[in-house]
């Protein structure tokens, strides 16, 4: 059998080391299956979470050869086995043991985020009416398995450590996702430039780059924040593309009635 | 006498799946303090997998469909031996439940009049599924948990329940550790939820995450409440078999419900050979037929590809032992055959089917639009459960409720897919009101100081065998014989040694030797997960002894056929006074007559 060498972090808070296990590799294994069987064979007690091993729980995040991943979607055949593969925790959240971090982090924030506040029912049963169309881009951000690897890899959290100023990458499309929401009628805006501080982002696209469900943080999401923050500053009335929606969900009840 | 930090609240919930979280909600709702306990983080529980859709009647695509449809199709996929009350309240009440979703922020699917769009699914018989592409799960849980994390519960993550405590007869709190320091903590509730999902673990190839390891089932057996119908496990006929190592990853129904079919080896359609009489008269005999359906032709019945999963999965079964299943042991799972059908097949699958899309890419270098997947079946779901009183949800011990899959009733010998959400968000709210109700009416127990050490010095032992054998070596030695012993064919010979087995496991687990220390170690928590895989293991082979006969997701080679004798009984498992293990049959709670009438009036 054709085996591979891993390089895991072991340690705590206080410090640590990395250390090589070697495994045996069969066909179509991931990162998370070689961690595993490490685990269970060579070291009972490494710690790290895993779930779903499906991609779908966003648990098992880690830096593969200084890569921020999902372990459970991190095929071996995409790695060259010739060299150790090296496995560490997320940086930008504080060390707990081995590759597992404190996320708490990420509860706190999405607590402080003003919660969903939808308009009245449309239609005399309790229920609304939405086109798919407006919804499509609402339900590209609610993709999000919450795997944190974006805020791992934000700069301002990572090297600049301004968790108490910026909320990252996730929580602003979790922000974007409740604004463009077409049922949604709370106003986030004065928080997205003060709490959550979206100025803070200067647009690298690094979440991006490794969110493992695609999602355009920053095209789809961060920028239109962006763009509505600056024109409800200079636009105090209201914010053109807000006036839109509300319109066309004016229309979808004036259909219903017909 | 060492400490322990106690925590107290009106209402404990065991679990943060969708079950969990409903009740907890409307039971913080009801004005109660809740807390919260899950071994996982908040969000990540194994409902975040669930792909196909939640089961409700909201007549949103065919207007024919109503409570009684999805009753009469519940009762008919659970082979009638289903608690009646529970299937009448789950599908009167799913609808609500799941407009209630959209009011807290789910965003749905759409028809094109705007509503809520449903999918097929079988044994289901009109379009029923509200669903988010394949990953209605992950909507739920999210919607449920951004909605819950406002209401004032307390949450403790990755915090294991070991133990419940009793005072009398009365559940009065549980024990339990936190995975990152490995400091127990005691809490006291006057009422508390079990909402602790499958036993998935208990078997070598399952769909299931990490920590369906049957905690509540096992917990509230060893606090002497009732098990039923645990010989019911669902095997799941769509699951992925190659690479070995994603093998029984999840294929969602969803597949066949936008039109996928199944094949042999020698490239024939199988299923319309082995159509079961009673569902002959709604199922489709040609090719063509079956394909209108899943276009959405209200005059077509449906393809055989979606008759009841327990059925669909041992046809495939049957398909790879007589020498016509694919390469990789599988049969094929073919959607990609509907370009002939439709000009934008391509787009359409990876709109509809996008989780399924990503996931054969990723993992199995398969594009599902062009060519098919190998799959068979895997273990899915568990049927069997805690009893409970249908409409409250409590179980026989004062005090302790369950919802979700870790309790029993609604679905019979096999359940229709999904029904296990809409399960959750109907008995799950239940569960949570009438928590709330009983913690009102009762003040808090007497905690045992004495049961507390006695359980937590036993917890510990493996530490002091740091040489005792790797609890990893017992845990996949348990899942390899409940796979081949009480798997998805059995038979009595097999069965009695999976027990004999058992009794080598008991004294393999307590004899178990874990390294390193208390902090965030998965060694020692496996360790402490024996007991419940062995448990639960134990429960289902018990039972499915007992039950002589085939039904529903039990099927005996030795007693291929349904029989007479076990058409209304359930079997019940209880501790007995000596530490037992108990099996009984008792008779099904008798169907009143305006039930018995819908039934036949859907026939
Ligand atoms: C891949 C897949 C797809 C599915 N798709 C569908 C579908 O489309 N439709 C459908 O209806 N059903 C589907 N199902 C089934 C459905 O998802 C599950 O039955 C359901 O989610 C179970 O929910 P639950 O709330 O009962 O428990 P879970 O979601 O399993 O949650 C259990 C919770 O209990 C906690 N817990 C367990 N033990 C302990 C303990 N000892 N101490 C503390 N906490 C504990 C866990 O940490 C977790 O938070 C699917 C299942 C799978 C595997
Ligand atoms: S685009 Fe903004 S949020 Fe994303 S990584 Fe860069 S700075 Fe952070
Ligand atoms: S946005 Fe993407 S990377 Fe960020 S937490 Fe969500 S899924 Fe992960
Ligand atoms: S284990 Fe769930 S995303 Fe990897």
């Amino acid at each position: 059998m054709k085996t591979a060498v891993f390089k895991i972090w072991r340690g705590n808070a206080t410090g640590g080391e990395f250390r090589e296990y070697t495994t045996g590799v069969s066909e179509g294994m991931v990162v998370l299956d070689a961690v595993n069987h490490i685990q269970a064979t060579q070291a009972n007690d490494l710690a790290y979470r895993w779930n779903c091993k499906a991609g779908k729980c966003g648990s098992c995040s880690a830096e593969v050869n200084g890569m921020p991943k999902l372990m459970c979607m991190t095929r071996l055949s995409d790695l060259p086995l010739e060299k150790p593969v090296t496995v560490q925790p997320m940086k930008a959240f504080p060390l707990i043991k081995d590759l597992l971090t404190d996320v708490s982090w990420n509860f706190r924030v999405k607590k402080k985020i003003k919660k969903f506040k939808p308009r009245p029912p449309d239609a005399p049963d309790g229920t609304w009416r939405m086109q798919q169309e407006d919804i499509d881009r609402v339900q590209e951000f609610r993709k999000c398995i919450e795997c944190f690897l974006c805020q791992d890899v934000c700069h301002v959290l990572r090297d600049h450590g301004m968790h108490e100023k910026f909320i990252g990458p996730r929580f602003l499309i979790h922000v974007a996702a409740l604004e463009m929401h077409p049922l949604d009628t709370e106003n986030r805006v004065e928080e997205l430039r003060n709490a959550y501080g979206i100025g803070y982002c200067n647009i690298t696209k690094c979440c991006t780059k490794v969110c493992p469900e695609s999602i355009h943080i920053t095209d789809n999401g961060i920028i239109p924040l962006k763009e509505r923050v600056v024109d409800d500053f200079y636009d105090p009335l209201g914010w053109i593309w807000r006036r839109l929606k509300k319109k066309s969900d004016r229309q979808n009840v004036e259909e219903l009635k017909r | 006498m060492p400490e322990y930090e106690t925590f107290q609240h009106d209402v404990l919930i065991i679990g943060s799946g969708g079950a969990g979280l409903r009740a907890a909600i409307e039971a913080s709702a009801a004005g109660v303090s809740v807390g919260m306990v899950c071994k996982c983080l908040l969000g990540k529980a194994h409902t975040v997998m669930a792909e196909g859709g939640i089961a409700a009647a909201l007549a949103n695509v065919d207007d024919r469909d109503n409570w009684k449809v999805h009753f009469a199709d519940t009762m008919r996929g659970g082979q009638y031996v289903n608690n009646w009350r529970m299937a009448e309240l789950h599908a009167k009440e799913a609808p609500a439940r799941v407009r209630e979703l959209e009011a807290w922020g789910a965003v749905f699917d759409r028809t094109r009049d705007g509503r809520i769009l449903q999918r097929n699914f079988g044994g289901h018989k009109y379009p029923r599924l509200a669903h988010v592409g394949d990953r209605t799960g992950l909507e739920m849980i999210r919607t449920l948990q951004d909605h819950g994390i406002h209401q004032g519960i307390d949450v403790y993550m990755e915090t294991c329940i070991v133990t419940l405590l009793k005072d009398g007869d009365r559940v009065v709190g549980a024990l339990g550790y936190d995975r990152e320091r490995g400091h127990f903590k005691i809490f006291q509730a006057k009422a508390v939820v079990l909402a602790t999902g499958g036993i998935g673990k208990a078997y070598k190839i399952t769909s299931n995450s990490w920590d369906c390891t049957g905690d509540g089932h096992s917990l509230a057996y060893h606090a002497g409440a009732t098990l039923i119908d645990m010989e019911y496990v669902q095997f799941h006929p769509t699951g992925m078999v190659w690479p070995p190592s994603v093998a029984g990853m999840l294929v969602t129904e969803g597949v066949r419900g936008e039109g996928g079919i199944l094949t042999n080896a020698d490239g024939k359609r199988f299923m319309f050979d082995f159509i079961p009489d009673n569902y002959k008269t709604q199922t489709a005999d040609n090719e063509e037929e079956g394909w209108r359906y899943t276009q959405g032709d209200k005059n077509a019945r449906r393809p055989p590809e979606l008759l009841t999963r327990d059925h669909v999965a041992r046809c495939i079964v049957r398909e790879i032992k007589e020498g016509r299943g694919t390469p990789h042991g599988g049969v094929y799972l073919d959607i990609s055959w509907i370009r002939k059908r439709l000009s934008n097949a391509e787009e359409h699958i990876k709109r509809k089917l996008p989780s399924m899309h990503h996931q054969f890419k990723a993992l199995g270098d398969i594009d599902i639009t062009k060519e098919p997947m190998e799959v068979g079946p895997t273990t899915h779901y568990i049927m069997g459960g805690v009893r409970v009183d249908a409409d409250t949800q409590m179980s026989g011990v004062p005090g302790l409720f369950a919802a979700g899959e870790c309790a029993a009733g609604i679905n019979g010998a096999n359940r229709l897919g999904g029904n296990s959400l809409s399960d959750l968000l109907v008995f799950g709210k239940r569960a949570g009101e009438f928590a709330a109700k009983f913690a009102k009416e009762n003040s808090y127990g007497k905690i045992d100081n004495d049961q507390v050490d006695r359980y937590t010095r036993e917890a510990l032992k493996p530490f002091e065998n740091s040489h005792g054998e790797n609890p990893y070596s017992v845990q996949r030695d348990l899942q390899e014989v409940m796979q081949h012993n009480v798997g998805i064919v059995r038979d009595e010979s097999e069965m009695q040694s999976a027990l004999d087995h058992s009794k080598t496991f008991w004294e393999r687990a307590a004899q178990v030797g874990v390294t390193g220390n208390r902090d965030f170690n998965p060694g020692w928590h496996t360790a402490l997960d024996l007991r419940n895989l062995l448990t639960v293991a134990e429960a289902i082979t018990h039972a499915a002894l007992e039950r002589k006969e085939s039904r529903g997701a039990q099927f005996r080679d030795d007693y291929p056929e349904k029989d007479e004798r076990f058409a209304k009984v359930n079997t019940v498992i209880r501790k007995a006074e000596d530490g037992s293990m108990e099996v009984r049959l008792e008779p099904l709670p008798e169907m009143p007559d305006y039930l018995k009438q819908v039934i036949e009036e859907n026939r």
